[in-house]
């Protein structure tokens, strides 16, 4: 679902025709990576990377990311930072497994999604009301959120029978579900371990299999989003706020109207991240189960380049290297330096083709060690699979940080008539 | 010329005021919800301060809050958001725990190293997130949540066996450091405790930060770049310069924050060692308004409510949650900065309405030669 949206065209750039990666040349890269990966797999043995499990596992984990981004989305294209977000999900945690054990887990998910917004209409009354500093308010809500949830859980779970002070007593299940015929036919096709066929097969088999209805409404969610903001009136209005909020109100926009939906729409995401958390990826809440994951979603957007697609396949980039931690990926990510260095090599030959010699030395360069560290170890220090995403993060935006474009007025304050 | 401006003290004043009434009466508002007693924790943590050694809990707990709100201020001043506070100060540790526990040198030259070293360790790690803002306009903010993240990994990297890690039962620490890199506290007894050694180091900072601020032409540039970085460039300063240097010294004096407890009382760096200092921190420096004198009433209030609050669990006949501590901490940073925002605007009307009535009486009477005071 994330190349249709990636490849739209939006807002020109002065200067930097063909800066956009249009439809074909989009599934050539994808396609070449995807062949890239597969012949990884072939030399180093390593099928877990592509197997059906780890894709599931990666989507699994990619969800709650990925929903925090797209509510920092929101936030951000009506001009709002939202550092909240990790607070709004805690909230979200909470709130969710305290409705979920007692009225069943579809309570949970509206009271988790109540949760956040609640967070959010805090940062709404301070930044669009009262002007404070965006990044302030989204720090103070995160210390509020978990002095809050843990003073709370005091009175609430710490008395039932099954739950304490740090955990909810478990909450019922959604349900798991397989697309019949579809999952098991591409899971034996993964484990023939053919060459492309099987990668593809894992990838696909991931999407498929072991799904949470909340899983396959989190994925609409990416488009839905993108069609309600790039494709209606309502969603031209609540960007024009974050691009230029003067121009807006001249229009007759109500800016603070569109900027308060936003932020509590962006909350609700954040919320119904933090309630999966704790209905699906586990059955119960637990102290701290967040774990930054409001900060590595509005990482993932950044990434994205505030954009709904680029955003899920930074968020899908994010769960992979956490389903690789989770399933004990060393050697599987030892394989992975590999592909890093055929990934590069690749790159420093595009730069020799566009006749920038320096960087495709240093790329060719930075390409030999992987391969060098590929070839002198056996495993990766497990730690590095933890902070791969980070890394990944800051490379990609000390690479691209000058292509990307954050709404116009994002994070800046603004007051009713301030034009005149 | 520098007159005692009554309006401005009263402004500076009113806002911390008003935060800390708005905030008590929030929490109070909690405590009645939760069907507890609204005033009788307070009542409770203000007991604690009379034993002395609560009291040195909360100064030794106020000057590692101090060092770090320092840094945070630093980087405020100059309009740079350092929420990587938390990782430089914790690498900062790590490292030098790992230096202190492999090099012995005479008591004169292992402490001045140790403090070099996290001094350095923490500018590195800042220094990173600096340069990429610099050459590469990466945000600061996302840069170093994105650091402090990968210090987390690193540090569990560091604290393995097979690297300088010693286990410790069901700890990882990284082995105690050599009996040289030891500061002395001020022992007050035994059933009182020790007062860190580097108290002292962070009333030094303190004082040092207002003097490079307020009496160094670096400080003026560096306020001036933070005000705004077009009239600083106007006036000859090097913004990008200034940023990188900025960010340094904002991770140089994280990289301490660390310290009073690591060389005063722990002696090891180990996997209980305090996180989100840094993050605390920001509230310190906001409260303290990013001036040295507020900054350490704020952290001593901060110290105050973390020391005092654990009594109330124990509490008798009635035992309260000590989470409202948390909940009060989160409130007052909002109060803070709403009371803030509100009582500059509110200051800026009041400025205006009084120059325009000057304005308006100059006008009256044109004929005479009077003076615009503005």
């Amino acid at each position: 679902m994330s190349t249709a949206t990636i490849a739209k065209p939006q807002a020109k750039q002065p200067g930097k025709g063909g800066r956009r990666f249009s439809l074909p040349v989009l599934l050539l890269i994808i396609a070449g990576a995807l062949i890239l990966t597969s012949i990884v797999r072939l030399i180093t043995g390593a099928d877990g990377i592509t197997s059906t499990g780890q894709m599931s596992t990666a989507l699994r984990a990619a969800v709650p990311i990925g929903l925090a981004g797209l509510g920092g989305l929101w936030a951000e294209r009506a001009g709002v930072v939202n550092i909240g977000l990790e607070g709004m999900m805690i909230l979200g945690t909470w709130f969710g497994a305290w409705a979920g054990y007692q009225w069943g887990p579809w309570t949970g998910v509206v009271v988790g999604i109540l949760g956040g917004c609640l967070g959010a209409v805090l940062h709404a009354v301070a930044t669009v009301t009262f002007n404070v500093n965006h990044i302030v308010s989204g720090v103070a809500i995160n210390i509020l959120a978990l002095g809050i949830t843990r003073y709370l859980s005091k009175f609430t779970f710490a008395d039932t029978s099954e739950g304490s002070a740090k955990q909810s007593p478990p909450i019922d299940s959604l349900g798991n579900f397989d697309i019949p015929g579809l999952s098991s036919w591409l899971n034996t096709l993964n484990e023939k371990h053919w060459f492309l066929i099987s990668d593809i097969a894992g990838l696909v088999g991931g999407l498929v299999t072991n799904l949470s209805p909340l899983t396959v409404i989190a994925v609409a969610l990416v488009p839905a989003t993108w069609w309600v903001l790039w494709r209606t009136a309502f969603g031209l209005r609540l960007r024009s706020c974050g691009e230029n909020p003067v121009a807006a109100e001249s229009l007759g926009v109500n800016v603070y109207k569109y900027k308060y939906l936003a932020v509590i729409i962006s909350g609700g995401f954040a919320g119904l991240g933090g309630a999966f958390l704790s209905i699906v990826a586990s059955n119960v809440y637990l102290d701290g189960q967040t774990g930054g994951r409001g900060y590595i979603g509005l990482a993932s957007m950044i990434f994205g380049n505030w954009m709904p697609g680029g955003l899920a396949l930074g968020a899908g980039l994010f769960g992979y290297t956490d389903s690789l931690n989770l399933r004990g990926g060393a050697t599987n990510v030892h394989a992975l330096i590999l592909l890093l260095g055929f990934l590069l090599v690749a790159g420093a030959g595009y730069l020799v083709w566009k006749k920038r010699y320096v960087p495709a030395g240093i790329t060719a360069a930075v390409a030999a060690l992987m391969f060098v560290w590929y070839a002198t170890t056996d495993q990766v220090p497990t730690q590095l699979v933890g902070a791969s995403p980070y890394i990944v993060t800051l490379l990609v935006l000390s690479l691209s940080a000058q292509h990307l474009r954050m709404p116009k007025a994002d994070g800046l304050p603004y007051r009713k008539g301030q034009g005149k | 010329m520098k007159k005692f401006d009554k309006e401005r003290v009263l402004l500076a004043v009113a806002g911390p005021v008003m935060a800390l009434v708005a905030a008590i009466l929030l929490t109070s508002v909690v405590l009645l919800a939760s069907g507890k007693n609204p005033i009788e924790p307070y009542h409770l943590m203000l007991q604690q301060l009379g034993y002395s050694d609560v009291q040195v809990l909360i100064i030794n707990q106020a000057s590692m809050y101090y060092i770090a709100a320092l840094a945070v201020a630093l980087g405020f001043r100059m309009n740079l958001f350092n929420i990587g506070v938390d990782g430089q100060y914790r690498l900062g540790a790590v490292m030098t725990a790992v230096v202190g526990a492999h090099v012995a040198l005479p008591a004169a030259l292992q402490v001045p190293l140790l403090l070099l070293v996290a001094i350095l360790t923490g500018a590195f790690w800042a220094g990173i997130a600096g340069v990429l803002k610099v050459t590469r306009g990466v945000s600061e903010v996302v840069a170093t949540i994105m650091l402090n993240a990968i210090a987390t990994s690193l540090i569990l990297y560091l604290t393995q066996t097979n690297t300088w890690g010693v286990q410790v039962g069901n700890n990882m620490t990284t082995g105690i450091m050599k009996k040289s890199g030891w500061i002395p506290g001020i022992d007050l007894g035994a059933d009182t405790g020790e007062v860190y050694g580097l108290v002292f180091l962070a009333v030094i900072m303190g004082v040092l930060y207002w003097l490079v601020l307020n009496r160094t032409r670096f400080g003026f540039d560096l306020r001036a770049t933070g005000e705004s970085e077009t009239a600083a460039a106007a006036s000859g300063v090097d913004a990008k310069r200034m940023t990188l240097t900025a960010m340094l010294i904002s991770g140089g004096v994280a990289g301490l924050a660390g310290l009073p407890l690591l060389l005063g009382d722990s002696h090891t760096y180990s996997l209980t060692f305090p996180e989100g200092l840094g993050f605390t921190a920001i509230g310190i420096a906001l409260l303290g308004r990013n001036n040295p004198g507020g900054i350490a009433l704020a952290a001593l209030l901060w110290a105050f409510l973390d020391k005092a609050s654990p009594a109330l669990d124990y509490a008798t006949p009635v035992a309260y949650e000590k989470e409202i501590a948390t909940i009060m901490q989160g409130l007052i940073v909002f109060a803070v900065v709403i009371s803030y925002e509100v009582v500059r605007t509110w200051g800026l009307r009041r400025q205006q309405s009084r120059v325009g009535a000057e304005l308006a009486a100059a006008a009256r009477n044109n004929s005479e030669k009077k003076e615009v005071a503005a």
